[in-house]
């Protein structure tokens, strides 16, 4: 006989664990299922921490902000130290065209109250010190934003679901199938059982594509590659994530912050993206990287580079998550293409999912799932991704 | 202040560079132009180069060898590896006291690509191994590339100060480690494909081929045809409570400050570890001026050559097996040891404790290779090769033979050589690489007449150089093998030319000569210690095999023999009773037990496992008792691993707690490597021009 639940995770991830602790929460007896060995073992460890509200998008705006709210006060509501960082996210900019566009979402992130603002350049020296003079206009800068140990919060949300008593999970555990009756999901078949439930919720990330194929279901997931580096702790001197919006040859935007221990922690965005689920180093990205930082901040070219990993973000084609029931097949959740922002939306994420499994939803969540249903049109492109 | 420097050395030459100026603290000190930093900074007695971050624990010495990051001082305003910089006149040099500060440099730089460099063979580590493949590689007229990087060749042959087992033939026996370098080296320089990059350091190999490398702040990005990993071998550390205290550090480390940069960098030691490792250390400590106070070792018998462990009792250093070490004691550097008797199950048996006082504790429980570029190589599925301790843990000697091994496998790949690899070289690197056999008993020879050399050697190991040096063609191994016992064929025939005796890398023949006065003969000893305490006249103590003292005799005469200028040959004249059996000198006569019994009340739980990141046993214990078996959630919630050195130190470790809490390693998941294998900094990725 197989094992009943109320609900089946699949991705013990940025998704499936604040998911499966917010369902754990509500009492719904809830199993994750993942092919690695411990939680967050896949694309989660990969993030580099950056956490914010201040997206262009209502939906993200708001599934940031309740995130955020999570992040922010974990540690005073549940004692574990997540390294919460409130060092806020400054967008420098040095050319009117980043001016224009950060400038236009403004607007919507003030209508929800946000606080951002653009800010003159001697601002944005102080809050990134040695940031280059030539030439800057100015920046947008969030102070509520911040940062986040990735691996802390993870373990922390896992401990909180087994803490519920439940949730289970198994790991190095492959799903092999999905069990379907009558146009309804029953369960999920594994390389080592069978478990079955009513609602299955993929939260699969990179690999949504591959669980929906199981389903006979096109879920429009398709990973591309970005890496990431940490560098050796000094001294903190900056506290705000700091995003060059601006292209050069061979990259999009990059991204670095000091994290509570002292350390850079950095990202690049490949151009044209690396599509593929290649999570092996190159010697590409470190130079290239290095080059556009030091430009950025000089004084960073004393610091040394201590490590550095390939990660991919399960992209959507319009760099928005997807998020709601399956209409095809009943009982199948997608929480997934989080398009590289699953740490920083998961606890938002999890906590509209549960409540849809327990028939909760609010006017915001449905809100935030008319913007990120499956059966929109693919068509536009998020501004600040 | 007399700077604690090794003045005078029976084998090696003492350095004599120029004197330059540094300040330390804002302390006015010398040291000597060139010479790395940390090796300036023990000539100056100071051995605390920081305070960490996190616990503000005393940060010192540790690998001496550019892995880890334990030895950071603050140079001209810049965290540096004070064990890779040499010093320089005028520098300003700091303690790293928590986290460096980054320097207001604001200036807007240039920067430049990286330069690519192609390579048919690239191979990383000039040592015995690396050199012996470029030797081979070159003279088939490949193009090699060759990084090392420290700033001559040799890798850790340079640190070998004593004779060389093996075979003469192959592998120079009998021969200093550091002079085995420079042969090799001088081969080299003779062949034009093999180009040689010093100071070179390989930092990272990328899934596109690519090996990264500094040099002088350049980062160069190198693809290679073919990969020869020659990395060598990293120390492997225990964890005891005050295992990170300074003071405690690698018995390869102390070859470093003491060999290479002639450091008296302690007063006593105690050794951890009864291999060849430990017990050559303590050798060459005692070399240097240095007391022992003992080698321990875990076992119930000693693991390296019977010959080596000899040598060192019979200079009146005890080793104890069975023991283990409980703590190494001290607020801010070592001020004493506490061992102990081990039960069965490894830990000290109560009761049992002696505490000695030393300002030094040498951790020699092994090697385990440094593998990480051979393993991401492979993974990435370039055509890799690794050859000496990177491919097995072994002597050097075994490392010159895998060397050639790979060097002319490679040859072959590239379809540069075709015939088949001899064979003998595959059979000598096996029995090199070969554990000591069993030690046996043997009588002494008798006879009472004529000249003769006897042999107090006793274990079979590979090593035959004093068959090769009789030049009356008497000496042989048991059936002429290189690991069979040596002995005369014809006494008779022995002119007491005494190559024998200077050559033994064992320091284990002596020639007893009958032909003055049968009741009194001439027993000459080899004798490689501080010459002072045997000039001519001086009454020394003799030793058996064992080190136990069976006479004291007035030094008669000394000898050195041109080929062999370290060994010294002394000559003392004892009752024929006991001339066959003295073999040794003893030059140290006391225990060192500690005055006062320091407070050993820590816990192996407070053990330091992860030493970058300051994790204790007792964090890791408590995870794994938790349900961790992944060691990257461990990584996750601990840090342990996180750090410079990228779990070099620590793995072994953390899987020593998994067995000792009674988890089969199969159980669990081994942590993901990846690049970079040592820091770079942001400049010298970015090509800043003339940046640092």
């Amino acid at each position: 006989m197989t094992k009943r639940y109320d609900a089946i995770i699949v991705g013990a991830g940025s998704a499936g664990v604040p998911t499966a602790m917010a369902l754990g929460e509500l009492g719904v007896k809830t199993l994750v299922i993942d092919s690695h060995p411990s939680p967050g073992q896949g694309e989660n460890k990969h993030a580099i921490g950056g956490i914010r509200a201040t997206h262009s998008d209502p939906g993200k705006i708001i599934l940031g902000m309740r995130s955020l709210e999570i992040f922010s006060t974990w540690q005073e509501t549940h004692g574990d130290d997540i390294e919460w960082l409130k060092g806020g996210y400054l967008f420098p900019v040095y050319r009117q065209e980043e001016e224009a566009i950060l400038k236009s979402f403004l607007p919507t992130q003030k209508e929800f109250g946000l606080n951002i603002d653009y800010v003159p350049p001697q601002r944005v020296m102080e809050i990134a010190p040695g940031i280059a003079k030539e030439g800057l206009m100015g920046g947008t800068f969030s102070p509520e934003d911040g940062s986040a140990s990735p691996l802390l919060a993870i373990n922390a949300f896992y401990r909180k679901a087994l803490a519920t008593n439940n949730v289970e999970f198994r790991f190095k555990e492959r799903v092999t199938a999905i069990a379907r009756e009558k146009g309804r999901i029953t369960g999920v078949i594994t390389d080592q059982g069978a478990y079955s439930a009513p609602v299955v919720v993929d939260a699969a990330g990179p690999f949504s594509r591959e669980l929906g194929k199981l389903a006979n279901v096109d879920v429009p997931v398709f990973p591309d590659c970005h890496e990431g580096a940490i560098t050796e702790p000094v001294k903190p001197f900056f506290e705000a994530m700091v995003v060059d919006l601006r292209s050069a040859p061979g990259s999009k935007n990059y991204y670095f912050y000091q994290s509570r221990h002292g350390q850079i922690v950095f990202c690049i965005t490949p151009d044209p993206p690396i599509l593929g689920t290649d999570t092996r180093e190159t010697s590409v990205f470190l130079p290239q990287v290095a080059k556009r930082m030091v430009e950025l901040m000089p004084r960073l070219k004393n610091i040394r580079v201590r490590r550095v990993w390939r990660g991919l973000y399960p992209m959507t084609p319009d760099g928005s998550p997807i998020l709601g029931w399956n209409s095809d097949l009943q009982g199948l959740i997608h929480a997934t293409g989080m398009c590289g922002q699953g740490f920083m939306l998961g606890p938002g994420v999890g906590e509209i999912v549960a409540r849809m499994i327990t028939h909760q939803s609010t006017a915001n969540d449905n809100r935030v799932l008319d913007e990120y249903t499956l059966y929109r049109e693919f068509g536009g492109e998020e501004g600040l991704q | 202040m007399t700077q604690k420097r090794v003045t005078q050395h029976p084998v090696l030459e003492v350095p004599q560079g120029e004197e330059v100026p540094f300040t330390w603290n804002g302390k006015e000190l010398n040291g000597r132009t060139g010479e790395m930093i940390s090796s300036a900074l023990f000539a100056n007695d100071i051995q605390i180069f920081g305070h960490h971050h996190k616990d503000e624990s005393p940060q010192g010495m540790y690998c001496a060898n550019g892995q880890c990051s334990q030895c950071l001082v603050i140079v001209d305003g810049l965290p540096v590896k004070s064990c890779m910089t040499p010093l320089s006149r005028g520098m300003t040099i700091q303690s790293v006291e928590g986290l460096p500060e980054v320097p207001p440099e604001d200036t807007p730089q240039t920067v430049d690509a990286p330069e690519e460099i192609q390579t048919e063979v690239l191979i990383i580590g000039g040592g015995p191994a690396g050199l012996s493949a470029a030797i081979e590689l070159g003279r088939l007229g490949i193009d090699t590339l060759l990084l090392d990087d420290k700033d001559r060749l040799g890798g850790k042959l340079v640190l070998q100060t004593h004779k060389f087992f093996g075979s003469v033939k192959d592998s120079w026996a009998g021969t200093r480690g550091f002079e085995i370098g420079h042969i090799l080296e001088d081969q080299l320089k003779e062949l034009d494909s093999v180009q040689v990059k010093l100071n070179t350091t390989a930092v990272g190999v990328f899934s596109d081929g690519i090996i990264g490398a500094v040099q002088d702040n350049r980062y160069m990005k190198i693809r290679p045809n073919k990969l020869l990993v020659a990395t060598g071998a990293r120390e492997k550390m225990l964890a005891f409570p005050g295992n990170t205290l300074p003071g405690v550090y690698g018995a390869g480390a102390f070859q470093t400050l003491v060999n290479r940069d002639l450091i008296k960098a302690s007063d006593r030691v105690l050794i951890v570890g009864g291999g060849n490792v430990g017990i050559i250390a303590g050798y060459h400590a005692i070399q240097a001026g240095i007391e022992v106070a003992c080698v321990i070792e875990g076992l119930s018998e000693v693991g390296g050559y019977k010959v080596h462990a000899d040598k060192l009792e019979r200079l009146g250093v005890p080793i104890l097996t069975n023991h283990t070490v409980v703590s190494a004691n001290g607020t801010d550097r070592v001020k004493s040891v506490t061992i102990a008797m081990r039960d069965e199950n490894w830990k000290a048996v109560p009761g049992t404790e002696q505490t000695f006082k030393v300002d030094t504790v040498l951790i020699a429980v092994g090697l385990s290779k440094v593998d990480e570029f051979f393993l991401k190589a492979k993974e990435w599925g370039m055509d890799v090769y690794a050859a000496g301790d990177a491919q097995e843990i072994a002597e050097a000697s075994a490392a010159m033979f895998t060397g050639k091994i790979e060097g002319v496998k490679i040859a072959k790949a590239l379809g540069k050589y075709d015939n088949d690899i001899p064979e003998e070289w595959t059979q000598k690197a096996a029995i090199l690489k070969s554990r000591p056999g069993k030690a046996s008993q043997r009588p002494a020879p008798t006879g009472e007449t004529g000249v003769m050399p006897v042999f107090h050697c006793f274990q079979e190991i590979p090593c035959n150089p004093c068959t090769s040096v009789c030049k009356e063609g008497i000496i042989h191994t048991e059936n002429d093998t290189i690991t069979g016992l040596p002995h005369v064929t014809d006494p008779s025939l022995c002119k007491g030319c005494m190559n024998c005796v200077a050559i033994c890398p064992g320091l284990a023949v002596t020639l007893v000569d009958f032909r003055k006065n049968p009741d009194f003969p001439i027993v000459t000893l080899p004798y490689e210690i501080d010459r002072e305490r045997v000039e001519k006249g001086n009454t020394i103590i003799l030793t058996d095999v064992d080190g136990k003292q069976i006479a004291q005799a007035p030094v008669k005469a000394l000898i050195t023999k041109k080929k062999f200028p370290g060994t010294l040959l002394v000559q003392v004249q004892l009752s024929k009773v006991i001339a066959m059996k003295a073999v040794g000198i003893r030059v140290q006569e006391h225990l060192f037990p500690a005055e006062d019994v320091p407070d050993t009340s820590a816990l192996p739980d407070q053990a330091m496992i992860c030493r970058c990141e300051r994790v204790t046993a007792g964090k890791i214990r408590q995870a794994i008792r938790d349900g961790v078996r992944d060691m990257n959630q461990l990584k996750a919630i601990s840090r342990s691993g996180m750090g410079a050195c990228g779990s070099k130190t620590c793995r072994p470790l953390v899987w020593g707690i998994f067995r000792e809490e009674g988890i089969d390693l199969k159980e669990t998941t081994d942590r993901i490597d990846r690049p970079l294998f040592v820091e770079v900094p942001f400049g010298t990725l970015a090509g800043t021009k003339g940046g640092k």
